[in-house]
This record gives structure tokens, C-alpha cells and sequence, in this order.
């Protein structure tokens, strides 16, 4: 998948790493109709997970009930300019993307 | 070799990387959790037996949603050696939204956006050791989010 499928920024401020990451996913429930009445099949992401230097911070499983495009920010104890973090989503078609950014 | 086994056979391994993929992920999510349209269902799923309330798990949510479609929450956790969150919405046709495990000094604390269907509590639980802590805050939403 396109690496411009998630925008994020990670930014310290003081003692902590604030990284806010911008999906692009439909997100469908599988319960919406389209024009022609017919149901949308679910389309969504069910794991998230981020690393610090290849080190795992964090783990999300998710249902459909996550927004559109999914928004996330999460924060980091220890983390210094230069370090790299890098998150991975699955969704439940099999689709995947990761992408990475350096601490600054 | 048999044309019936040989068939079984590729049929087996078409379906095994088929599956695979998919697998991989399917180990990790917890579908009987996600899936269910039962709240209680839900958190018993998550292996949540009882839940104690607490004042030490900050919900920042809007009191009142224009669009249920893209509701903000913000979730921190003052309880010392939080594990996980996980966020449900006790009126959505699915309740359980999310589960986060944080782990190697990330700090107990979130921000997403959810899908709220109709009025309804955002209940929050929050694994520390072995106890369950619980909070929630009622979101009025205006206009459905769910499809």
C-alpha cells in the first residue's frame, strides 16, 4: 500500500514523545447500504501496533466502531530526537501498511 | 496418487495460504470481544469479571456530539501500572471499540476518534495487575454515526 497512507509527527516535549498518527481507511462496518441497497462489506482495521526502535509500546486491537480515516495520538517516556517510531496496521481483508518517522 | 486426495490436498494448501495472512492478525484480535452485541458479553470476553469504579481514569469527551460519526475521546490513566484501556460504547450496535496494551514506557494515555450511534455512555476499563477499574461519560449525540 501507498507509504502516504498514514501521516504522522512524533515531538518531544520534555520528558515525553507525542505522536499523533492519520490513517486513510474506509472503515466500514459491514451494516451500510449502499445506493443500490446493497451492503457495504466490512472493511476495517483490527490491529495497530507501534515500535521504538524496533522495541514494541504499543498494541491496538479495534473494532468498527473506529471513525473514518482513523486519528490517533499516543505518548512515549524516553524516547530521544533521533529515535525512530514506526506504527503497523492489519485490517481484516488482509491489507496492511506501516510507516515510520523520526523524533524530533 | 488418488485424483480425490490430490484433490483434498490442493484444495487444503490453496486454503492454508489463503487463510494465512489473515491469520495472522486473527490470533491477536479477540473476535468474540468485538464482535458481540452485548456489552456484558463483551467485557467477559476481555476476561473483565469485576470492575471497580474510579475517579483516577480521565475521560475527555464532548458532552454533546453534532456528528456521531466522529466523536474525540481522550483517555489517561492515573492508576499506577496501567496495562491496557479499552473503550466501549454501551449503545453501539457492537460495544467494544477499542483495546490498548501499552508496553516499554508508553504512557497510559489515548486519543481517537469513535463511531457513536446514539446517546450513550463512553465507558472506559482499565486493566492494572489484576484488577479492573471502570469510568464512564455520557455523550449526547445529535446526529447517528453508525451505518
Amino acid at each position: 500500500m501507498a507509504s502516504d497512507n498514514m501521516k504522522m509527527r512524533a515531538q518531544l516535549k520534555g520528558a515525553v514523545t507525542e505522536v499523533k498518527v492519520l490513517m486513510s481507511h474506509p472503515m466500514e462496518t459491514g451494516r451500510r447500504k449502499d445506493d443500490g441497497d446493497r451492503l457495504i462489506p466490512a472493511h476495517f482495521v483490527q490491529l495497530l501496533t507501534a515500535t521504538l526502535n524496533g522495541e514494541p509500546v504499543l498494541e491496538a486491537q479495534w473494532g468498527t466502531g473506529i471513525s473514518k480515516n482513523p486519528y490517533l495520538t499516543f505518548r512515549l517516556y524516553g524516547a530521544k530526537v533521533g529515535d525512530i517510531i514506526a506504527v503497523t496496521w492489519h485490517d481484516n481483508l488482509g491489507e496492511t501498511a506501516t510507516q515510520q518517522i523520526i523524533v524530533s | 496418487m488418488q485424483r480425490r486426495n490430490f484433490l483434498t490436498l490442493l484444495f487444503g494448501a490453496t486454503a492454508a495460504l489463503f487463510w494465512m495472512p489473515i491469520n495472522a492478525v486473527a490470533t491477536a484480535w479477540n473476535r468474540a470481544a468485538f464482535e458481540t452485541t452485548k456489552l456484558n458479553e463483551a467485557t467477559s470476553s476481555l476476561g473483565i469479571i469485576e470492575e471497580i469504579a474510579s475517579d483516577a481514569i480521565l475521560i475527555n469527551a464532548p458532552d454533546k456530539a453534532e456528528n456521531g460519526a466522529i466523536v474525540q475521546i481522550e483517555v489517561k490513566s492515573n492508576i499506577v501500572n496501567t496495562e491496557t484501556i479499552s473503550i466501549l460504547v454501551e449503545k453501539n450496535p457492537t460495544p467494544l471499540i477499542a483495546h490498548f496494551k501499552f508496553g516499554h514506557g508508553a504512557e497510559p494515555f489515548v486519543v481517537t476518534r469513535i463511531k457513536m450511534a446514539e446517546t450513550s455512555d463512553v465507558k472506559i476499563i482499565v486493566k492494572a495487575g489484576s484488577n479492573y477499574f471502570t469510568n464512564a461519560k455520557n455523550v449526547i449525540v445529535l446526529e447517528n454515526g453508525c451505518g
